[in-house]
């Protein structure tokens, strides 16, 4: 299939696979064993200018859009979707910078995110607000000198290791989701501290951590955008994230797909090798049918977002649903081909589809997307009666 | 700090095939790479550049499509770069190969310090550098595995030998072929490549170095490939019968027969 990717985007999209097969793939294994973020791999990718894909020209970066993005998540998720999400969530971490920042704020963090010089993060969930995002409880609250900031957020992508997050605080809690900010937290700032270090099923070389704030002082020129905004800006900065998700999980069921097919193509029973039997033939099909319209739907969602359209939600949570689905389906086929030698750790697969379940879950459980797919519906409907 | 780096554009396997009419490399539907070991020669250039400061320029002997491995170069870190291509220039041996680029580092004016791979995994000879060094008049020294300290004038690395490594203090300029425990080279970044791509890079033939047609190519080799054969494997068995005991005599007798006891 070919995509009409520019000349850009295949350079883009060759350089990641060659770092992701010439230097992920010697330690994806180890990395995932260890839970060790991959920080060599992060100089590695900050060397070949990759951060610098998803930030804009004028500060260092090569102005790419959501397809860019995609097309490297896509590549390092192929080989280790750890390292894919740890690449993602930086970008994730300054895209409402990106979006809502000043001038000054915007050439103050993102030269060093396009650098890969510090990574960013996104912080909105808590343990009261996971799908119920608006029921956040940390505070910002307004002092002489900028925002004391109280509460914890949890599961943080990246946390402990990213030097500038994005959080998502009450500076109004009267208001509620209505009086949500979101204001820039620089790590080292005091009464910012990281507690628990999670331990994951999957994507286990990626960070993810409590943040802790305690009457942490954030300056005033640190708040994006106007205070109160800050729920919808998370809302639409998902609505534009949600194809990375889409393409880590192309990337997953890309890779298992090919461990797949490498493994029926070497494993001999019966006197014959797997793939000449009809029943892994039929399963190995699907299992590309199912990779490439998600890959399909993914770029289709990510040029809808660079295109400057308004109403992404429900292409951007359409293609996250398929591909994190099909990732899902890809990877639980590709044990069941390798059968035994599959569900040992020996084997790349079983890591595949530990990686594959939190794509049905973060950026929006799939059922929660749905919700979102059936509201529209409902709109549409009630628009045109 | 002025670094030259000569590198060559080799067939990207091992299993290299010879048309045997004409005893030269077969090259179609084969992808042409960097010598590998010119990519540590590369790599080591950049690494000295980007701590001292200067620039490094790569130069390559080859038809019109070794301009490849040069923009390569260049998004590896390279700063400049020189295609030595004419027809003149073909069916070089070691020697012409040599004079050829010897010629172009002198046109490049003053070099500090030049790198080249230990040999090529397509010729194997290992020569051209220290060919190169002769004519320059400079020093040399080969498997450099470490560069110690670099200044003004002076070099000191650590080069492998058989059975350990020695150190070696030079003057500078000189040529040093390097081994590729060296360093591990990096895989380009995308402004690199970008850079590459609109990169200008200088073709110099024997006009521009003002060198005589049968000086060079062909015409200024003092060896020529009079034909490519591989060695023929032969093996022979033989099964013995018999009772083990008849086995064993009969496996001496052999072996005496060959002189091998």
């Amino acid at each position: 299939m070919d995509y009409f990717l520019t000349e850009q985007q295949k350079t883009i999209k060759a350089l990641a696979r060659r770092i992701a097969e010439e230097r992920i793939l010697p330690v994806r294994a180890e990395l995932d064993e260890k839970e060790e973020f991959p920080w060599d791999i992060v100089k590695e990718l900050a060397a070949a200018d990759m951060f610098r894909v998803f930030v804009p020209e004028q500060y260092d970066g090569l102005g790419g859009g959501c397809l860019d993005l995609c097309l490297v998540t896509e590549e390092l998720s192929r080989i280790c979707s750890g390292v894919a999400v740890t690449y993602a969530a930086s970008a994730l971490g300054c895209m409402t910078l990106m979006e809502y920042g000043t001038e000054e704020q915007k050439r103050r963090f993102l030269p060093d995110i396009a650098a890969g010089k510090k990574l960013g993060a996104f912080a909105i969930t808590e343990p009261t607000a996971g799908s119920d995002a608006s029921n956040i409880k940390t505070t910002a609250e307004k002092v002489a000198g900028g925002y004391l900031l109280n509460g914890t957020k949890q599961f943080i992508t990246n946390g402990g290791e990213a030097e500038i997050y994005t959080v998502i605080a009450l500076t109004d809690k009267t208001k509620g989701a209505r009086g949500a900010s979101a204001i820039i937290v620089e790590k080292g700032t005091e009464g910012f501290t990281f507690g628990k270090k999670e331990k994951k099923m999957g994507i286990r070389t990626s960070a993810t951590r409590e943040l802790v704030f305690r009457n942490c002082l954030v300056p005033e020129e640190n708040l994006l955008g106007k205070p109160g905004l800050g729920f919808v800006q998370a809302m639409r900065l998902f609505d534009k994230s949600r194809p990375g998700i889409g393409a880590q999980a192309v990337g997953l069921a890309q890779g298992a797909l090919e461990a797949a097919t490498d493994y029926a193509q070497e494993r001999v029973q019966f006197d014959q090798p797997l793939i000449t039997l009809p029943v892994v033939q039929q399963m190995l099909a699907e299992m590309a049918i199912q990779t490439e319209a998600a890959r399909a739907l993914v770029y289709a969602a990510a040029r809808y977002v660079d295109s400057g359209a308004k109403d992404v939600t429900e292409s951007s949570a359409t293609a996250k649903v398929f591909a994190s689905d099909a990732a899902m389906k890809v990877t639980i086929e590709a044990v069941q081909i390798c059968g035994g030698a599959g569900y040992m750790r020996d084997y790349p697969v079983e890591k595949m589809m530990r990686d594959a379940k939190i794509l049905q879950i973060y950026e929006g459980t799939n059922q929660i997307l749905r919700n979102a797919i059936a509201v529209n519906l409902r709109k549409r409907k009630a628009r045109t009666a | 700090m002025n670094i030259v780096v000569c590198l060559k554009q080799v067939p990207g396997t091992t299993e290299v095939k010879i048309d045997p009419n004409t005893n030269t490399l077969i090259r179609q539907g084969i992808e042409n790479i960097i010598n590998p070991f010119d990519t540590y020669a590369l790599e080591e250039a950049v690494r000295l550049k980007e701590k001292h400061g200067g620039k490094v320029t790569v130069i390559t002997m080859g038809p019109p499509q070794a301009d490849a491995a040069l923009r390569e170069a260049i998004s590896l870190g390279a700063d400049e770069a020189v295609l030595l291509s004419d027809r003149a220039f073909a069916g070089a041996d070691t020697w012409a190969t040599a004079n050829t680029l010897a010629k172009a580092i002198f046109k490049l004016g003053k070099t500090d310090l030049i790198i080249c791979g230990r040999q090529t995994i397509d010729g194997d000879t290992g020569q051209v550098g220290p060919e190169m060094a002769e004519m320059l008049n400079i020093p040399f020294v080969a498997y450099v595995s470490k560069i110690e300290e670099i200044k003004e004038n002076y070099l000191r690395v650590s080069r492998m030998v058989e059975d350990g490594h020695e150190v070696i203090e030079t003057n500078l300029p000189a040529v040093i072929t390097v081994a590729k425990e060296i360093n591990v080279p990096r895989l380009p970044s995308l402004r690199g490549i970008m850079k590459s791509k609109s990169a200008g890079i200088a073709t110099w033939g024997i006009k521009e170095l003002g060198v005589d047609a049968n000086a060079v190519g062909l015409a200024g080799s003092s060896t020529q490939v009079i034909k490519f054969f591989f060695p023929q494997r032969v093996s022979k068995a033989e099964v013995l019968t018999g009772d083990a005991a008849a086995q064993v005599d009969k496996l001496i007798d052999k072996l005496k027969e060959a002189n091998l006891i």
